[in-house]
C-alpha cells in the first residue's frame, strides 16, 4: 500500500495550493487555491486530473482547507458551485468565518475594478461555505469510519492549521502554511510528536533564516515615528487580514507608550467585519493576548479608528491603513495617489509584491515617477519603507519541525524550485529522510510499509510487561508502555483462515489447538562427595539458613520414621544450595523441602539404587556419597550443565 | 460523583460540592437582633460527597469533571499533599468553573468579614455533638445525613490561592480532543449540551469502550447540544445517576414546569401551601406538556416568566433573579430585555456578581462551544448574545458587588437583578431578598431544586411573590430507551434508585442492565476482547509460519519488542533475537517409540529398547550404547534423556523434537 499523491497547485512555485493525497482508500484536497498571478485557466488548478468523467463526489471524500488566504482557499466556491463537487469540506472556525470575506472582496476587485467576467458569484460564495463543516483545534473528527483529520495550529495567520490525517496506520501531515515563531497576535505553531509517513510542507523560506524580529519592528515604528513628528501622513497598505491586525497592535502599543495623539485610521468596511472576528476568535490568538483578553481584548484599540473618508485631506499628520496590500487598485491606490507627491509622507510595502502592482514598481529601485496606466504618471516624491515580516516559517523553523516529527518521507511544496532543492538535500543529508518536491500535475507514490492487525491475548500482553518488570500487577502492565523502550515480547501467532490473526502466550497454545503438550526432559543421576565435617557444619548452620533465603525453607513437621534420612537428605541439598549461591546467582531459586529449582533446573536426593540416569562414579564409592537426581527443560540447558559443571567440582575438590 | 477502577486505574468521576447544605446556614444577620430562626450562625462550611474523605487521595489516577458545577470541590482535592491525580477538564467548564469558585470565594468573605476567620479550622463549635442536638431534625439530617455518617464531609471553604493551585493541575481539553492517560487510555470529551463547556466522556481502554453519560440536553439553546452521535458503539453506557434526577421529579410528581407560589400575595407565607399550589398552576393553564420539544418547552417556559416580570415592574415591584446556570441567565435575559422593549417599560437591569463581567466576555470568545444556531450568527456576522449591545446602550448594568459607589450610584427601583447566590444564603442575593422580601409587588425567580421552606425561612414574613421554575437539566426518562437504541451498548450501567423506572421504560432487548447503589462497588464483568496488537512490516517478513495438518491453521513462533502506544500494542522486531528458530520449544503429541529408535540410527546412535516391567504403564525405554551410554524414557506424554555427554544429549533431542510435533 502507498501513499499517491497529486499535486495540482504550489508545486515548484507559490500559488493555488491544492494536493489530493490518496491514502488506504480515501482521497482526500488538501486547499483548493487560486493562482494570483495569472488570470487564464492557470489561475485555477487542473480539477480534470482528479476525475476525467468530473464526478468529483466519488473521486473524493474530502476537502480540507488550511487557511482563508486565497491561494488556499480562492478556488474553492469554483470547485464545489461551478465544477459540482458536494462531499464534505472542512476548515477551522476562523477560516470559515473569515473566507467568505476574503473570497468576496477579491471577486469584487475582478468585476468591479478589473471588469473582468466573474468566475463565481456572492451567491456561490455564500453557498458553497454553508457546505463547510467548522474544526476546533485539535479535536478529532471521524470523516468516516476509516478516515480521521485533526486540526493543529499553524500560526501563520488566525484559524490556520495544519492537518493530520489518518487511515488505518497510513498517517500524514499536510502543514499549510506556518509559522514557527510566535508573533504579536498569533502563537507559534504547535504539534505532538506524530508518527507519519508523510509530512507535505511549504517552503517559502526554503533556505531564508531570519533574524530577530524586533530590530525590523523598531525600524518600522521609528519611520513611522519620524514621519508624523515631521508633520507628514503614513500610508500603511495591507491586506485586510493579518498583518493589518499585526501592525495594529504593534502601532497601538506603541502610541501609548510613546503618548502620541496623531490619528491613527482604519479604512471601514471589510476590516470593521475583520476586527470583530479577531475579537472574537480571541482564543486562536497568541498566549499573550488570551492572557490579558479576561481583563481587555487586545483589539478594542485605544489609539486607531475607523476613517470617515473625508479626512484622508485633512491637514497634519495621521496613519492611514488601507486596502489593498500591492496598491494595486482600490482605496490604497486612491490614497496613493494623493499623498505620493509630498516628501513628508511616508508610503510603507509589504514583504513580497505581484509583479505588475504599483507595489512592485516601487520596490524596485527609486522611481520618481510611476506610470498608472498610459495616461496618468503619479509624482512619488514620498518616503518608502519596505516591511519585512512574514508570517512564514523560514527554513531553520522547517528543519526543526521535520527533524522533530522524523517522517519516513516529506514533500516540498509552495516554494521556489531553486531553493526547495537545496531544502531537499538538507533534509536528506541532515535528517536522511528521503524527500521530494514534485510539479504541478505530478503524481508521486510514496510507499507505506504495510502493517498487520492481529488481536493479543491478555496472558501474552501480562507475560510481556512481567517479564521485564517481574511484577504481574495490572498497573505495571500498563505503565510500561509509556517509556519509549520497546519491552521483549515472545508468543506465538496463530493464523486460522477466516479470521483475524491472534498472538497467544505459548502457555496457551496447547490449550488453544486442543492438543496435549508433551513434555521434554533432560535428566542426569549425579553423585556428589562431602565430607562428613561439611555436613555437620551444614546442619549447624541450617537454621540460620533457612531464616535467610529468600524462599521460606518448610522444615517438616512431624515425620519421625524417616527422621535420620530425611535430616541428611535436607543438609545434603542444604550444602549444594551454599555451593551454588557461592557460585551463581541465585535470585530466583525455590527451596522446596525434598528439592532445589532453579528456573526449570530440579534437583533432589536420589536413594533409588536402580535409578536409570544415575552416572557410575570414577572414583569408587567413598563413604559419604550423596546421589542427586537432576532434570531440566532443554530451553535451560546451558545453565544446567553449568550447574552440574559445579557439581562435579566439588568431587574434584575433595 | 463515581470512583471507576479500570485496567488498575482509578477514575474519580466529578468532584462537585453539595451546595444545598449550605440551607443549614444562617445568612449574614442584617442587625445583631434579628431573629436566626433556628440556622447555625457563623462561618460556613461546605459539604462534599460523605464518602470522598474516607478515600485515601493518592490512589486516586484520574479526575473527569463533565460540568463547571462538577468541579467545586476540587480544590478541597488539590490541597491535600498526597493528591497526585491528573485531572481532565474542557478548556470551557474549567474556565466558567474558576469564575464560579472565585465568586464562591469573594462571597464566603463577607462572611469571613463578620465571623472573622475560623480561630480552630480543624473543629468549628457547631460541630459539637451538643450543639447538634439542639438543631431541629431537618437541619440535622442535611448535616448527618441519614445514618449519621455524613459529618465527616464538611470542609472549610477553600482560599483564592488553592483555586490558583487546582487550575494549574487541570489539564484543559477541547470537545473531540484525544488524550491519553498513560499512553494506553484515551479520553475524550463530546458536548452533553448542559452548560457551557459541559461534556459527556468516551473512556478507552485497550479492551473496554466506556461511554460516561453526565446530565445532557438534546437540544441547547445557546451551547453545542447533546452529541450522541460520537458515543456511538462503545461496550458500556455509564449514566450518572445526576442525570436523570430532574426530569424523574417532573414524572414522578407530575408538577410539570412551571409552580408559582404565593401568587396571591398572601403575606402569611406558608410553604406548606407552596406545594399544594402546583394544582392550581394546572388549572391556570401554564401546565407544560413533557412530550413536546424540549426547546419549545423551555421558550414557553421563558415567556411565562417574562410576562410574570413585566406584571411585577408595572406593580411598581422589582424583580430578583438569583443566579444559576448560566444558559438560563443568558436566555432570560434576552427575553426579559425583549420583554421590557415590547412594553416599552425603562428599567434598569442590574447584574451583581463579583465575575459577572468576565463571564459575560468570556462566553462572546468561545464560538466553538455554541450552538449551530449561534453559530449561524458567528458566520453571518452578528453579535452571539446580546447582551453585548444591552451593555453599550447602558440597559444592562453589571457591577462586581452591591457595596460600590458606582453601584449606588446606578442604582433605581423598579428594577430587574440577576444576582449571585449559593441557597439565599450567601452573596448580593441576600440584601436584596432583606430590602424586598416584605413588598408584595416585588418578584423572586427560583430555580427549582431548592428546598424553598427552609430557603426563604431567614426572610420571613416573606410578601414577595415567589416563582419557581423547573429548567430542564438532564436526559428525560423516555429518551432513555430510544438513546441506548442508537447507541448500542452491550452494557448499561443505571442508577438502583431509578430502577423501576427504568424498567418501565426498555424492553428486553440486548444490552444487559446493571444497578450500582451509592457507596457499593459493582464488579462488572471483564471482557473477553482481545488487546488490538499491530504487526510491524519488518516482524511479519521474518516468521515463519508452520501449517497444522491436523487443524486449518498456521502458527508462527513471534519474538520481538512490544510498545504501546495509544491504546495499540505494536510488535516489531528487537535487538533480542528469538535464537534459531527452527528449534522446537514446545512438543505435543507423542513419538512411536520404534521410530525414534529408527531415526536414532539414522543418526549414528545405536541402541536398544526396554520394556518397562511394570505393568500397566505405557513407558518404554531406549537405551543407547555407541558411541556413549544414554537413556531415553518416553510415553505419550513425557520423554526424559538422560546422557552425561552434552553433544549426545543434543543430538538425542534434536532427532526427538524433528520426529515430533512442536512449535
Amino acid at each position: 500500500m502507498a501513499i499517491e499523491c497529486l499535486v495540482l497547485g504550489a508545486g515548484q512555485e507559490v500559488g493555488k495550493s491544492c494536493v489530493v493525497v490518496s491514502i488506504g482508500g480515501k482521497r482526500i484536497m488538501f486547499d483548493c487555491g487560486m493562482h494570483m498571478g495569472y488570470l487564464d485557466h492557470r489561475r485555477f488548478p487542473d480539477f480534470s486530473l482528479i476525475s476525467e468523467t468530473g464526478d468529483f463526489n466519488s473521486a473524493l471524500t474530502c476537502v480540507v482547507i488550511t487557511h482563508f488566504h486565497l491561494d488556499h482557499v480562492g478556488a474553492l466556491p469554483y470547485f464545489t458551485e461551478v465544477c459540482g463537487y458536494r462531499g464534505p469540506i472542512y476548515m477551522t472556525y476562523p477560516t470559515k468565518a473569515l473566507a467568505p470575506l476574503m473570497l468576496e472582496d477579491y471577486r469584487k476587485v475582478i468585476v468591479d475594478r478589473r471588469g473582468e467576467e466573474e468566475l463565481f458569484t456572492y451567491d456561490h460564495i455564500m453557498e458553497c461555505m454553508k457546505k463547510v463543516i467548522p474544526l476546533d483545534i485539535k479535536q478529532t473528527i471521524q470523516v468516516d469510519k476509516d478516515l480521521e483529520i485533526r486540526a493543529y495550529y499553524a500560526g501563520h495567520v488566525l484559524g490556520a492549521a495544519m492537518i493530520y490525517a489518518k487511515v488505518g496506520e497510513s498517517t500524514i501531515l499536510y502543514t499549510g502554511d506556518y509559522n514557527m515563531t510566535p508573533d504579536r497576535h498569533l502563537g507559534a505553531a504547535q504539534i505532538d510528536r506524530l508518527q507519519l509517513d508523510l509530512v507535505i510542507t511549504e517552503s517559502t523560506y526554503a533556505t531564508t533564516i531570519r533574524d530577530s524580529k524586533y530590530a525590523r519592528e523598531r525600524e518600522f515604528l521609528k519611520a513611522v515615528h519620524k514621519c508624523v513628528a515631521g508633520g507628514g501622513k503614513v500610508l500603511i497598505p495591507t491586506f485586510a487580514l493579518g498583518r493589518a491586525q499585526e501592525l495594529c497592535i504593534l502601532l497601538d502599543d506603541y502610541w501609548e507608550r510613546m503618548k502620541l495623539k496623531v490619528p491613527i485610521y482604519f479604512s471601514a468596511g471589510l476590516t470593521i467585519q475583520a476586527n470583530m472576528y479577531y475579537k472574537m476568535f480571541i482564543g486562536w490568538a497568541s498566549q499573550k493576548i488570551k492572557d490579558t483578553s479576561s481583563v481587555r481584548n487586545t483589539y478594542d484599540f485605544k489609539h486607531v479608528c475607523p476613517l470617515d473618508r473625508s479626512l484622508v485631506n485633512a491637514p497634519g499628520p495621521c496613519v492611514l491603513f488601507a486596502t489593498p496590500g500591492m496598491i494595486s487598485g482600490g482605496f490604497s491606490l486612491e490614497v496613493f495617489k494623493q499623498w505620493a507627491p509630498s516628501e513628508l509622507n511616508l508610503v510603507t510595502l509589504p514583504g513580497y509584491c505581484v509583479a505588475g502592482t504599483i507595489g512592485h514598481k516601487l520596490m524596485s529601485g527609486k522611481p520618481t515617477k510611476v506610470d498608472l496606466d498610459k495616461e496618468t504618471q503619479i509624482d512619488v516624491r514620498c518616503q518608502i519603507h519596505q516591511l519585512s515580516f512574514s508570517p512564514h516559517t523560514d527554513a531553520k523553523g522547517i528543519m526543526d519541525l521535520i527533524g522533530f516529527l522524523s517522517p519516513k518521507h516529506v514533500m516540498l511544496v509552495h516554494g521556489e524550485k531553486p531553493k526547495m532543492a537545496s531544502l531537499r538535500e538538507r533534509i536528506q543529508s541532515e535528517l536522511r529522510i528521503p524527500c521530494c518536491y514534485p510539479a504541478n500535475n505530478e503524481t508521486v507514490l510514496i510507499p507505506t510499509t504495510p502493517s498487520v492487525k492481529v488481536g493479543a491475548t491478555k496472558m501474552f500482553i501480562r507475560r510481556c510487561s512481567t517479564s521485564t518488570l517481574g511484577k504481574t500487577d495490572d498497573k505495571l502492565l500498563i505503565s510500561c508502555s509509556t517509556s519509549n523502550e520497546a519491552s521483549g515480547a515472545r508468543g506465538i501467532l496463530v493464523m486460522e483462515k477466516t479470521k483475524t490473526a491472534k498472538i497467544i502466550d505459548e502457555d496457551e497454545l496447547v490449550h488453544t489447538l486442543g492438543l496435549e503438550e508433551h513434555q521434554v526432559l533432560y535428566a542426569l543421576c549425579r553423585p556428589v562427595e562431602f565430607s562428613t565435617m561439611e555436613l555437620a557444619t551444614n546442619e549447624a548452620n541450617i537454621i540460620s539458613l533457612c531464616e535467610s533465603s529468600l524462599m521460606v525453607v518448610d522444615v517438616p513437621t512431624s515425620s519421625t520414621t524417616e527422621d535420620v534420612n530425611s535430616a541428611e537428605n535436607r543438609s545434603s541439598l542444604h550444602s549444594l544450595l551454599v555451593q551454588f549461591r557461592a557460585k551463581i546467582d541465585c535470585t530466583n531459586i525455590q527451596v522446596v523441602p525434598g528439592h532445589l529449582q532453579l528456573r526449570s533446573f530440579h534437583v533432589s536426593v536420589c536413594s533409588n539404587e536402580d535409578c536409570k540416569y544415575r552416572m557410575k562414579n570414577k572414583n569408587g564409592i567413598p563413604k559419604s556419597m550423596v546421589y542427586f537426581c537432576c532434570r531440566w527443560s532443554p530451553v535451560d540447558d546451558k545453565f544446567a550443565r553449568e550447574l552440574l559443571q559445579i557439581m562435579e567440582q566439588l568431587n574434584s575438590s575433595c | 460523583m463515581h470512583i471507576l477502577q479500570l485496567a488498575g486505574f482509578r477514575f474519580l468521576l466529578e468532584c462537585p460540592i453539595d451546595l444545598s447544605a449550605l440551607i443549614v446556614f444562617s445568612p449574614i444577620a442584617a442587625s445583631d437582633s434579628s431573629p436566626a430562626f433556628g440556622l447555625l450562625q457563623g462561618l460556613p462550611w461546605y459539604k462534599t460527597v460523605p464518602s470522598l474523605h474516607l478515600w485515601d487521595p493518592s490512589l486516586i489516577d484520574v479526575v473527569l469533571i463533565s460540568s463547571p458545577f462538577g468541579m467545586l470541590g476540587l480544590p478541597f482535592l488539590t490541597c491535600n499533599a498526597k493528591f497526585n491525580a491528573k485531572i481532565f477538564v474542557t478548556e470551557v467548564a474549567a474556565r466558567i468553573g474558576q469564575l464560579l469558585m472565585e465568586d464562591l470565594v469573594s462571597m464566603h468573605a463577607e462572611f469571613v468579614q463578620c465571623y472573622g476567620a475560623d480561630v480552630r479550622p480543624h473543629f468549628p463549635e457547631w460541630m459539637k455533638w451538643e450543639e447538634l442536638g439542639k438543631l431541629s431534625p431537618l437541619l440535622k439530617q442535611v448535616i448527618l445525613g441519614e445514618g449519621g455518617e455524613e459529618l465527616g464531609g464538611w470542609m472549610p471553604l477553600y482560599s483564592a490561592a488553592d483555586i490558583k493551585e487546582c487550575m494549574q493541575k487541570i489539564q484543559p481539553l477541547k470537545y473531540g480532543e484525544e488524550t491519553f492517560f498513560n499512553g494506553s487510555i484515551m479520553l475524550k470529551a463530546y458536548s452533553s449540551g448542559l452548560d457551557i463547556g459541559s461534556c459527556n466522556w468516551t473512556i478507552h481502554d485497550p479492551r473496554w469502550s466506556i461511554s460516561y453519560l453526565s446530565s445532557s440536553l438534546f437540544m441547547s439553546a445557546c451551547w453545542k447540544g447533546f452529541d450522541y452521535m460520537s458515543l456511538l458503539g462503545n461496550d458500556l453506557v455509564l449514566f450518572s445517576d445526576l442525570s436523570l434526577l430532574s426530569s424523574i421529579d417532573i414524572t414522578s410528581t407530575e408538577s410539570q414546569g412551571i409552580r408559582d407560589i404565593n401568587m396571591t400575595g398572601d403575606s402569611d407565607f406558608s410553604p406548606f401551601n407552596a406545594s399544594t399550589c402546583s394544582a392550581d398552576t394546572k388549572d391556570k393553564g401554564h401546565r407544560l406538556l413533557l412530550e413536546t420539544d424540549e426547546s419549545s418547552d423551555e421558550t414557553e417556559k421563558t415567556k411565562f416568566i417574562c410576562s410574570c416580570i413585566i406584571d411585577s415592574l408595572q406593580g411598581g415591584g422589582s424583580v430578583l433573579i438569583p443566579m444559576g446556570r448560566i444558559e438560563t441567565v443568558v436566555l432570560l435575559l434576552e427575553q426579559i430585555y425583549e420583554s421590557l422593549e415590547s412594553f416599552n417599560i425603562k428599567v434598569p437591569i442590574f447584574m451583581i456578581s463579583s465575575t459577572a463581567e468576565e463571564m459575560l466576555a468570556y462566553l462572546n470568545i468561545v464560538p466553538e462551544c455554541l450552538s449551530e444556531h449561534r453559530q449561524q450568527k458567528l458566520f453571518s456576522g452578528e453579535a452571539l448574545f446580546h447582551h453585548i449591545e444591552f451593555k453599550k446602550a447602558k440597559r444592562l448594568l453589571v457591577f462586581p458587588s452591591l457595596y460600590t459607589s458606582d453601584f449606588l450610584a446606578a442604582w433605581q427601583e423598579p428594577c430587574v437583578v440577576f444576582a449571585s447566590h449559593w441557597n439565599l444564603r450567601l452573596g448580593p442575593v441576600v440584601t436584596l431578598l432583606r430590602r424586598w422580601h416584605a413588598d408584595a409587588n416585588s418578584l423572586l425567580i427560583l430555580e427549582r431544586g431548592i428546598d424553598i421552606e427552609l430557603a426563604l425561612l431567614p426572610y420571613t414574613p416573606l410578601a414577595m411573590k415567589v416563582l419557581q421554575c423547573s429548567i430542564l437539566s438532564g436526559i428525560m426518562m423516555h429518551k432513555v430507551q430510544p438513546l441506548l437504541e442508537i447507541l448500542q451498548p452491550k452494557l448499561v450501567l443505571f442508577p438502583e434508585d431509578l430502577r423501576t423506572q427504568l424498567q418501565a421504560q426498555v424492553n428486553d432487548s440486548p444490552p444487559s442492565y446493571l444497578y450500582y447503589t451509592e457507596n457499593v462497588p459493582l464488579r462488572v464483568p471483564s471482557s473477553s476482547k482481545n488487546y488490538d496488537a499491530v504487526l510491524e512490516t519488518d516482524l511479519v517478513v521474518q516468521l515463519r509460519p508452520r501449517k497444522l495438518t491436523q487443524q486449518n491453521l498456521a502458527i508462527a513462533r513471534l519474538g520481538g519488542g512490544i510498545r504501546l502506544r495509544e491504546g495499540k500494542y505494536f510488535l516489531s522486531t528487537s535487538k533480542v533475537q528469538l535464537g534459531s528458530s527452527n528449534e522446537k520449544l514446545l512438543h505435543w503429541g507423542s513419538v512411536e517409540p520404534a521410530r525414534l529408535l529408527v531415526s536414532l540410527q539414522e543418526r549414528g546412535l545405536v541402541g536398544n529398547m526396554q520394556w518397562n516391567e511394570e505393568a500397566g504403564s505405557d513407558t518404554v525405554s531406549i537405551r543407547i550404547r555407541d558411541p556413549n551410554n544414554a537413556i531415553i524414557e518416553t510415553n505419550a506424554r513425557r520423554t526424559t534423556i538422560g546422557c552425561e555427554d552434552e553433544n549426545v544429549a543434543n543430538l538425542i533431542y534434536e532427532t526427538f523434537s524433528s520426529a515430533c510435533d512442536g512449535i
